[in-house]
């Protein structure tokens, strides 16, 4: 059976690069626009894996990252941020919220593909 | 990258300009409202990011400059202005009129005004602006020198809350190269104390790789910073390292730091190994002295691969040496079938394990032994080479020889028999096959001719081919050179295959002229008779004017074959395991329903029968429900009616004797368990002899 992951990110296009992907390389994906929107999705659809943006409207990725760690069925999961801020202080405050690992944008659909089969094995 | 993607991507930026737009009027208005700013913010960073990836770099770049003002002002680090709102209008138009060409334009003096006066509301000049076009892929550094690393990684407890699965770092850590992977598990608690969702466990990695260390770093790059990770070289190339004498447990101890010199020098004092004793004297965790054992090892195995690499890879082994072993693991596969025999009789558990463990032991040893005598078939070939290359100069013919399928592997006793039958036939193909160049060209073919040379598998045989394009066999001139010889009666009907395989009759011989290379009427005939001895066959094919094929059938080894046991009447029989296919049920009703044909219906499909009852003259009656072993063999399947199938069986085969010689649908036999010999049974030629009777009898 091949691996849920959920895309979130504000933006279409960056949506549709990650699923279109993801898709190719033989995972299933469930897309959320932003924070709200993937917690909402999140339960009973027994995702194995996020990846989430930092900057989103309404839920922001960090929050999200926290509100995902406090549900019990994704506690374990990795979730990888997509942010374009390298810098430290963003990432730090993404790994203190549970978040696994990170993928600086602009990244190339087999940089992507590599970090995801990191951490997803 | 995919058009429609790029069009996604411009679609949406057109939509952000416009919020952004909105944002920032609204944001003159009222200056403090963070939501505001953070809309802002959030529509540069994408316009910004997803540019870079779907090849807009000119408007990522231009987008970074706008964005890093913003972010001041989301810190709060920087005011808005009306000058800044004025700005990032403008450039907001910019970000358009980029989108609007089609792969958007350079930028010119107007959108780089934009930018130095943007970078002139940053407090402090930044770094000048960072590079935002892609990084570049991490460059896959191969040719580094081969070197071992000590890796020694602790993971934090918690680390299974951020969701990383440090086994998929050892994973990852594997591909890099030789590793070998010591875990220490005396951190674990007892199973009362123990809290399943913290890792307790360390790991000691020794990774030969040729990748450097930084391809390791990346492995850990998102845990670096929740584990203890050391990695430090131990062993770098060079001969003179890989002749040093391997370093010792006590000292790859001390350099790990986890015993002192004086805590060895006394342990060494004492007669034992120096692991135990540190272990024993609670110096040291016994899972570090296996992890020192375990890197000990490490090294000495990739020395000796190094060595290997120097050294040649076959060893030089007298030929009786190996048949010697043959023999011996034929007669350890006879006994091993007594042992096995012997315990099912016994109910013992203990002594069925061992046995089993035997039986294993010994297919994997017989399997073993027979492929050291498999050797391609390609060597043999290349000398033909030389032989055609004289024997066409010596007949003023021009020959070609193609070879086909070198690197078929046959046991080295058959490749060695082989030898003269195909010189002979090689010689009879040039010889009598090939005509001269004019008669060839005369005939619109190719002055040159060609002698191909082809083997191949084909189940547990090897079909070795020798084609030619020559003259063809005629078979009126076979017919009465045959009559006159003697060699069948003058109105006997011989089918053609039948008439060709007359030339392989004992003195016969069709050439007209004896030449000093063929034409004595021996060659054919002692071909004959040496794939004979190899259990083998001989199949013809001509076509007048086109050539001639020849085709040896032999089977790939001598010695051992895999059979299925089968018993009719009182006797055991043995069928190639490689040609049976499968066996079904024959009930009274079967045989009932066919009025009186041996055939039977196997999924649908017709399968004749051969009653080996009928065949073998076994007296007796048959049981109520007899078992069909069917066979695939090139003319169709056939099934064998037995009594009883006993199983898989491993044959060792041996000759029956001269006595025998005229039994030709038994090709040997074989010793079973119990002392007990199980005849061999000839699959094709017990076919073609009941098929002769069945056409006689018709």
């Amino acid at each position: 059976m091949s691996k849920i992951i959920m895309a979130v990110d504000d933006s279409a296009s960056m949506r549709q690069m990650v699923s279109f992907t993801l898709k190719q390389a033989g995972y299933q994906v469930v897309e959320a626009a932003d924070g709200r929107d993937a917690l909402s999705k999140l339960d009973g659809s027994g995702v194995h894996m996020m990846l989430t943006d930092l900057n989103m409207p309404n839920m922001d990725g960090i929050e999200l990252i926290r509100q995902t760690r406090a549900n019990p069925s994704c506690k374990f999961i990795p979730i990888v941020m997509l942010t374009t801020e390298s810098q430290a202080e963003r990432k730090q405050e993404g790994k203190a919220a549970g978040a696994t690992g990170w993928i600086v944008k602009p990244f190339k659909p087999e940089q992507l593909l590599a970090v995801v089969r990191k951490v997803l094995g | 990258m995919i058009e429609s993607q790029r069009e996604a991507y411009r679609a949406e930026a057109y939509d952000l300009l416009a919020e952004l737009e909105t944002s920032l009027l609204a944001l003159e208005e009222d200056p403090g409202d963070m939501e505001l700013i953070g809309r802002v913010f959030r529509a540069l960073h994408t316009i910004k990011g997803s540019g870079a990836m779907f090849g807009f770099d000119d408007i990522a770049a231009f987008t970074h400059d706008v964005e890093t003002v913003f972010d001041l002002v989301r810190n709060e680090k920087q005011g808005v202005t009306k000058t800044l709102v004025d700005l990032t209008l403008r450039a907001g138009d910019w970000i358009r009129g980029m989108l609007d060409e089609s792969d958007g334009g350079a930028m010119d003096s107007r959108g780089s005004e934009i930018t130095s006066a943007l970078r002139e509301l940053i407090p402090k000049p930044d770094s000048p602006a960072r590079q935002v076009a892609q990084t570049p892929l991490p460059a896959i550094d191969d040719e580094q020198v081969e070197k071992t690393y000590r890796i020694f990684l602790r993971p934090d407890r918690e680390i299974f809350s951020r969701g990383a699965n440090p086994v998929l770092l050892l994973y990852e850590l594997r591909e890099l190269g030789e590793c070998s992977v010591i875990a220490h598990t005396e951190a674990i608690p007892a199973v009362e104390d123990i809290d399943p969702e913290q890792c307790h466990i360390s790991w000691d990695v020794i990774l030969t790789t040729r990748r450097g260390i930084d391809a390791i770093k990346d492995i850990f790059i998102f845990i670096e910073d929740e584990c203890e990770l050391t990695i430090e070289v131990i062993a770098e190339p060079g001969p003179e390292d890989d002749d040093a004498p391997p370093r010792r447990i006590g000292e790859i101890l001390i350099e790990r730091g986890l015993v002192s010199q004086e805590d060895l020098r006394v342990a060494l004092g004492a007669q034992r190994r120096v692991g135990e004793l540190l272990v024993d004297k609670g110096l040291v965790e016994p899972s570090r002295v296996e992890s020192a054992l375990a890197e000990q090892e490490h090294i000495r195995a990739v020395r000796s691969r190094h060595q290997k690499e120097e050294q040649t890879s076959s060893v030089r082994v007298p030929a009786e040496r190996l048949d010697a072993l043959v023999n011996l693991v034929g007669e350890m596969v006879t006994v091993q079938a007594r042992l096995s025999q012997t315990v099912a009789s016994m109910d013992h558990a203990g002594l069925l394990s061992i046995s089993e463990e035997v039986e294993r032991l010994t297919a994997e040893l017989r399997e073993n032994t027979m492929s050291i005598r498999m050797l391609p078939i390609g060597t043999t070939f290349s000398k033909f080479k030389r032989l055609v290359r004289d024997l066409s100069g010596e007949l003023g013919k021009d020959v070609l020889l193609v070879t086909d399928g070198g690197e078929t592997e046959l046991d080295k006793t058959v490749i060695e028999r082989l030898n003269d039958p195909l010189v002979h036939l090689i010689r009879n193909c040039i010889d009598h096959g090939l005509e001269l160049p004019g008669v060839r060209e005369a005939a619109g073919k190719p002055g040159q001719g060609t002698v191909h040379l082809a083997a191949m598998h084909s189940g547990a045989y090897v079909l070795i081919r020798v084609t030619d394009d020559g003259a063809g066999l005629d078979a009126d001139a076979i017919r009465s050179k045959a009559v006159e010889k003697g060699l069948m009666a003058a109105d006997t009907e011989l089918s053609e295959k039948e008439l060709f395989l007359l030339i392989f009759a004992p003195g016969f011989s069709t050439a007209r002229q004896v030449t000093s290379v063929s034409g004595r009427g021996v060659g054919m005939d002692v071909v004959k008779r040496s794939i004979d001895a190899l259990r083998g066959s001989i199949d013809v094919s001509s076509q007048k004017g086109m050539g001639t094929t020849i085709t040896l059938k032999l089977p790939l080894t001598l010695a051992i074959i895999d059979g299925l046991l089968v018993e009719v009447g009182d006797g055991r029989y043995v069928l190639p395991l490689s040609i049976v296919e499968e066996c079904v049920e024959l009930t009274r009703e079967d045989v009932a329903g066919a009025h009186g044909r041996h055939i039977t219906h196997v999924r649908g499909e017709i399968v004749p029968y051969i009653l080996l009852r009928q065949s073998f003259a076994i007296t007796g009656n048959a049981p109520e429900v007899q078992q069909i072993v069917i066979t695939e063999s090139p003319g169709g399947k056939v099934g064998f009616v037995v009594d009883k199938v006993i199983g898989e069986h491993q044959t060792v085969i041996k000759n029956m004797g001269r006595v025998y010689r005229n039994v030709d649908v038994i090709s040997g036999a074989t010793i079973l368990g119990d002392g007990t010999v199980a005849l061999i049974m000839d699959v094709p030629k017990l076919v073609q002899g009941v098929e002769a009777r069945e056409s006689l009898a018709h």
